[in-house]
């Protein structure tokens, strides 16, 4: 690949992803009134979304053995009961993270 | 700044600082996570033979950590503009409901809508998204230094991985966890203030038998698809019961 390959693939890939997240703003003006179906997906999207972010952060695990999965499960047990218990963000993404790391360095 | 009179200028500088002050916090785990990825990301970059302006005008320019990783491999490999692109789509088509989701609370921003919109990566999105901000701090300042600052952090760690490569060495092995840990929290902040759970479930179950079927690498599209169809059939249960 030459210099100016790289800049065009480069360029693509950033202009690629802005197409991604200008689009919407694109389409529905924001000086109209919104359609009422699209209203209504974003305020229903969101906690899809998140359950789909978590879903995609957990992709790589496995159930061949037990390391290939028990980390991420127990940790998120840790962040969920912090999170019930404290209802403090960072403790609860702090707490499960270093568990995380205690257990895939030193147990699994 | 010459157009306000002398006393709105310390106004919109303690408008600023609130705003900051509000939103730094809310970046901490963002912090952690992306000087991580992004200094992994810069050392890959560094190590398959690129120079540290790469990283960080890769990281720069595109901001968006799961691409830039795959791009690594693209510039290794023959020029394949097309392939490229349609590569770009699909990892990238996910912002497509965040642009939805954000459509309403961007308005009102001004100027700094473009870089709002620019800068919505899974995680400035999740914190937008998410955050309650209070009554007395101003939405669009906030918005924008949350985005701003994680910016910030990505471009950061990518230039310092790039710099250092791989003279680096420390066991940090797990701390990529940070970012899946932010996102359950989020999605239980969300879980625990909905009243009923159709529109967590539907995603929790179609992102879940997506990735059973289709596999890790091509379950994004069809889980979107599959949201998008459950939302609609279930329109009228979940905006009467939902408490949308």
């Amino acid at each position: 690949m030459t210099f100016t390959q790289q800049i065009i693939t480069i360029a693509i890939c950033a202009l690629g992803t802005m197409a991604t997240r200008f689009l919407p703003f694109i389409i529905f003006k924001s000086n109209k009134p919104t359609p009422k179906y699209i209203q209504y997906l974003g305020k229903a999207l969101p906690a899809a979304i998140f359950g789909m972010l978590v879903v995609y952060c957990l992709k790589d695990i496995s159930f061949q053995n037990s390391s290939g999965f028990l980390p991420e499960f127990i940790a998120i047990a840790v962040a969920v009961l912090l999170h019930l218990l404290k209802r403090q963000m960072l403790l609860s993404i702090a707490g499960s993270t270093v568990c995380y790391m205690l257990l895939v360095q030193f147990v699994f | 700044m010459s157009n306000y009179p002398p006393s709105a200028i310390p106004q919109r500088i303690s408008v600023l600082k609130s705003a900051f002050k509000c939103a730094f916090p809310k970046t901490l785990p963002i912090l952690a996570g992306f000087l991580f990825l992004g200094i992994s990301y810069g050392v890959y970059m560094r190590v398959s033979g690129f120079s540290f302006l790469y990283p960080m005008l890769m990281a720069l320019t595109i901001f968006g950590g799961s691409l830039e990783f795959v791009a690594v491999s693209l510039l290794l490999g023959a020029f394949a503009p097309l392939q490229t692109l349609v590569m770009t789509l699909i990892i990238q088509a996910r912002h497509l409901f965040y642009g939805i989701s954000m459509f309403e609370k961007y308005k009102g921003t001004g100027i700094k809508k473009p870089y709002l919109i620019f800068g919505m990566c899974d995680e400035s999105f999740s914190i937008n998204c998410s955050s309650e901000i209070p009554q007395n701090v101003d939405k669009g300042w906030f918005m924008f230094f949350v985005t701003l600052l994680n910016h910030f952090y990505w471009v950061l760690g990518a230039t310092i991985g790039g710099i250092l490569g791989s003279f680096i060495s420390f066991n940090t092995d797990g701390l990529e966890f940070v970012m899946t840990a932010l996102f359950v929290v989020i999605f239980l902040e969300q879980w625990l203030k909905e009243k009923k759970h159709y529109s967590s479930l539907i995603g929790v179950l179609c992102s879940a038998a997506c990735l059973v079927i289709f596999g890790k690498s091509s379950f994004l599209i069809p889980t979107m698809i599959y949201i998008v169809l459950f939302l609609t059939f279930l329109k009228k249960p979940i905006e009467q019961d939902g408490g949308l």
